[in-house]
C-alpha cells in the first residue's frame, strides 16, 4: 500500500503523474486504462489544489494507492475546503459552442473514466476514493 | 510543456510537447492568445508531441475556441492527435466543436 505526500500546487501534477502511472500498471491496466487513471487523478488533484487549498499552495495531498483483485483503488486525502459534488452540474456536451462552458469537465472525466468516485470526510479531513476495475483493462 | 509557434500565410501552427495540465496550460492559452492578440483567428493546434491533456488544457482550447469563431472570423482546428487524448477529447465532446486532421499538412491545407 503504497503512500506518497504531495505539495498542494499544480507543479506537483507531473510527480502524481509518474506515481499513479506506476501503481496502475503494477495493478495490471493497460493502455487507456492507465491514461484514464492518470487523468482522474489529474482532475481530482487540480480540484483539490484550486478549490480545496484556493491555489494559495498551502497544505498537502496524501495519495494512497492499493491493489487487490478488484484492480486499483486511488485514495486522496487533503485538509481543504470541503468539497461538495453535487453542487457542480454534470457539463452539458451537446449544446452549441457559445453556451458551451468551459469549466464543469473535471469531475465528468473523473466520473466517467472510474468505476467508482466516493467522497467523504474524516474530521477536518476530505476523503476521495476512486477506483479502476481491471477487466477494463481494454477499455 | 514546450510551444512552438509558426506562421504560415493562411494560419497559425502551435506545435505543442509534454503535458498539458492545470501547470502548464495557462502558457498554452497564451500562446494562442499571443495569435489572436495580433488579429490572426485561424490556428492548427499539432497534438502529435503531448503526452497528456487535462481538462485544464481543453479549457483553453474551447476559450480560443470562441475567440476564433467570433464575426466568423476563423477556427482553432486540431492534428495529429495520439490515441489517448483522441479518445479524451472525443470523451469531453469536443469532436463537434472542433475539426480534427490526422496530420499537420491537411489541417493547415484546410485554410
Amino acid at each position: 500500500m503504497p503512500t506518497k505526500t504531495f505539495p498542494g500546487r499544480y507543479s506537483s501534477l507531473a510527480d502524481i503523474a509518474i506515481f499513479i502511472r506506476q501503481a496502475a500498471e503494477e495493478a495490471g491496466l493497460e493502455g487507456f486504462a492507465i491514461y484514464a487513471v492518470e487523468t482522474a487523478v489529474d482532475e481530482a488533484c487540480s480540484n483539490i489544489i484550486e478549490h480545496g487549498y484556493q491555489g494559495q499552495e498551502t497544505g498537502e495531498i496524501l495519495c494512497t494507492t492499493l491493489t487487490d483483485n478488484k484492480g486499483l483503488t486511488i485514495i486522496l486525502e487533503d485538509g481543504g475546503r470541503p468539497f461538495d459534488p453535487s453542487s457542480v452540474p454534470d457539463p452539458q456536451l451537446d449544446v452549441s459552442l457559445d453556451e458551451r462552458k468551459a469549466h464543469g469537465l473535471g469531475l465528468f472525466f473523473m466520473r466517467q473514466l472510474m468505476d467508482e468516485v466516493t467522497f467523504s470526510t474524516r474530521g477536518p479531513i476530505n476523503v476521495l476514493t476512486m477506483v479502476k476495475h481491471t477487466e477494463h483493462k481494454t477499455e | 510543456m514546450e510551444i512552438e509557434t509558426t506562421q504560415y500565410k493562411h494560419c497559425d501552427l502551435v506545435k505543442v510537447n509534454g503535458r498539458v495540465d492545470s501547470a502548464t496550460s495557462p502558457k498554452l492559452a497564451e500562446a494562442l492568445t499571443a495569435i489572436t492578440e495580433q488579429g490572426r483567428f485561424r490556428i492548427v493546434v499539432d497534438f502529435s508531441g503531448v503526452q497528456f491533456l487535462s481538462s485544464a488544457g481543453l479549457r483553453a482550447l474551447i476559450n480560443a475556441q470562441k475567440t476564433c469563431k467570433r464575426y466568423n472570423r476563423g477556427e482553432v482546428v486540431l492534428c495529429a492527435l495520439p490515441a489517448n487524448i483522441a479518445a479524451a477529447v472525443e470523451l469531453a465532446g469536443f469532436n463537434s466543436i472542433f475539426r480534427i486532421f490526422d496530420d499537420p499538412l491537411m489541417a493547415v491545407g484546410y485554410f
